[in-house]
């Protein structure tokens, strides 16, 4: 560690870990009332949980991304942080506030908390992902806003970096489009369209900065290749992001009311959307195999080529499946959704938060060179367990999706079968989700566990 | 490729192209806010609608049914529930409305449970009124048959 302001990264590492047990315990709840729909009903009923399962994801994907950018921005500035008072501070309310947050939908029904917080004042709760009461919103602002402050402050006053600059941009883009989830017209279509401008404007463009940035700082630590090669395919990266990204938002305006230019504008350019990732590949591979320098700690790169594989089967490849309207009019709304939802949000934003805590965590607690060896097998245990629970969940929901379009929307209305008949004969797969469910949890745990397992030379 | 590319290109590239989706991004969208009162009938949007949106925004019904392919895929889809429960006639389908949420959650073992939600009857209305507007907003055909 160069300076002592990138430990309040720490907290932050440690917390969104935390959440991310508490999203899964929350999946599995889920998935197990997909089978028993009587499964802790009526104390939390399904919208429940699942607000919980994604809310819990944002915030610990929000609190992956801070620490990722406390423990790189001194580095990248060549400076201490601005303020760590202030990094400190934000941490404490964002957890008050989340955890505040989540207390609240488990046990106030979400018709109370919306009266107790005063929603009609300024009605922005009960659309999906965007599900926090409005005082929670202004919350986010502010922790953000705070954020922002603390990290341009320190860019300003140091070294300016491609990585730092492009890191920016992706959090600027972060808060300004997070400003549209204060909008909600009466017309629902209008409330969905601009809904959009948070939900795929985050996760398929700005976040797509913000990941490149995280991969090429930790590329450029344990390859040591040339600021110049790296700073080039980052722009590479980001450039195919925001051009096949932006217009690609028109891939959700198929069905809802949008004008019908963008079943022609949303199918080209989405499928352009799988390049970036791609290119992330590529860039993974040949920065290592060009590297300058071998690192002890051989996770960190085992997680960069991870989130750059895994990220582009689930945005990439899964995306691309249904990215196309002729398509789409089959599969819009179905578990297919799902199953991209699920793998692209773990391949490529939950594997840059592990690939950064994987190298900051060890230097952080005082282990320059990586964890020793023991631990670091304990967690490619758990690398392997993770990922191939989350592929196989995603490969179990795919057969479900599949299977629902065939039984429920391909045939025609006097032959399809109804909803909830399609789903009871998917229950059998489901069964198999929950197990690759229960596999990815148990990765979990064995990827806690290697932050305990000591050198067996050294304890003696 | 990459050998052939200099940063500054690359650089360029990342301006130039962004600089343009932004712009053929924002101008759609003007233009799309601009017709989706039109192709979504914001005329016909009542008071009764308005509030039957709240209902459905402060229950968090999002957070289990699909509404036009959007939300959980926990339940079914409701854009067209107008037409298929209610045979897309005002009367048929308020009436079946009133009786569907009173008799939450259903008594059948295992199967997927809807919450009680505790709606008047005024508030059932104005639901049912938010989901005869949206069944009627132009889709361009989706959903591919009546079950959504």
């Amino acid at each position: 560690m160069k300076y002592s302001s990138q430990m309040v990264a720490k907290p932050y590492f440690i917390f969104a870990l935390m959440l991310l047990a508490g999203e899964i315990i929350f999946g599995l709840t889920m998935s197990i009332q997909y089978i028993y729909g009587d499964f802790v009903f009526p104390a939390i009923p399904f919208n429940v949980l699942r607000m919980v399962h994604v809310n819990l994801l944002i915030v610990l994907l929000l609190f992956g991304f801070m620490g990722s950018t406390y423990y790189l921005i001194p580095e990248e500035a060549e400076r201490e942080l601005w303020s760590p008072l202030l990094a400190k501070i934000t941490f404490w309310v964002f957890l008050v506030a989340g955890v505040a947050t989540i207390l609240g939908y488990l046990f106030v029904p979400y018709a109370e908390l919306a009266k107790l917080t005063m929603n009609d004042l300024w009605p922005t709760m009960g659309r999906e992902f965007l599900e926090q009461p409005t005082i929670t919103k202004i919350g986010i602002v502010v922790v953000v806003l705070s954020y922002l402050l603390n990290v341009t402050m320190t860019v300003i006053k140091g070294r300016k970096t491609t990585i730092s600059i492009i890191l920016l941009t992706g959090l600027f883009g972060l808060a300004f489009f997070f400003l549209f989830a204060f909008y909600v017209p009466d017309n629902l279509v209008m409330d969905k369209f601009f809904w959009w401008f948070v939900v795929h404007l985050w996760v398929e463009a700005t976040w797509e900065l913000i990941l490149g940035a995280l991969l090429a700082f930790v590329l450029v630590k344990l390859t040591g290749v040339d600021r110049e090669h790296i700073d080039k395919w980052l722009y590479l990266i980001i450039a195919m992001t925001l051009i096949a990204g932006l217009a690609g938002t028109g891939h959700h305006f198929f069905f809802m009311g949008a004008p019908g230019y963008w079943l022609w504008i949303g199918s080209i350019a989405s499928a352009a959307e799988p390049i970036p990732f791609f290119l992330m590949i590529l860039f993974a591979y040949n920065m290592i195999k060009n590297r300058r320098i071998q690192d002890d700690n051989k996770m960190a790169l085992t997680w960069a080529k991870g989130t750059a594989v895994v990220g582009f089967l689930g945005a990439g490849v899964w995306g691309f499946m249904h990215t196309l309207a002729p398509i789409n009019y089959y599969t819009h709304g179905t578990q297919l959704t799902a199953a991209h939802g699920h793998l692209s949000f773990f391949g490529a934003y939950v594997m840059i938060v592990f690939t950064m805590i994987s190298y900051a965590m060890p230097i952080l607690r005082g282990r320059p060179h990586g964890n020793c060896a023991k631990a670091q097998k304990v967690e490619l245990a758990s690398f392997w367990l993770m990922v191939i629970g989350m592929i196989g969940l995603t490969l179990a929901l795919t057969v479900a999706g599949v299977m629902q379009i065939e039984m429920q929307r391909m045939p025609d209305s006097a032959h399809a079968l109804a909803f909830m008949e399609a789903q009871a004969k998917i229950t059998p797969v489901y069964i198999v989700r929950s197990l690759f469910g229960v596999m990815t949890f148990l990765g979990l745990l064995t990827y806690f566990y290697s932050f305990f397992v000591k050198d067996d030379k050294k304890v003696a | 490729m990459s050998e052939r590319i200099t940063k500054d290109m690359a650089r360029n590239i990342y301006f130039g192209g962004g600089v343009f989706a932004i712009l053929i991004f924002v101008g759609l969208a003007f233009d799309s806010a601009h017709q989706i009162p039109k192709l979504s009938h914001s005329e016909n949007i009542t008071k009764s609608v308005v509030a039957g949106k709240k209902i459905w925004e402060n229950n968090d019904c999002v957070g289990c049914h699909t509404l036009l392919g959007e939300g959980a895929y926990y339940a079914p889809e409701l854009g067209n529930v107008f037409q298929r429960l209610g045979s897309s006639d005002e009367t048929t389908f308020k009436a079946y409305m009133q009786g569907w949420m009173a008799a939450q959650p259903l008594d059948t073992p295992d199967r997927r449970k809807m919450p009680q939600f505790h709606l008047t009857p005024e508030q059932v209305n104005d639901l049912a009124d938010f989901l005869i507007w949206t069944s009627k907003v132009n889709t361009q055909q989706w959903p591919p048959n009546i079950q959504g």
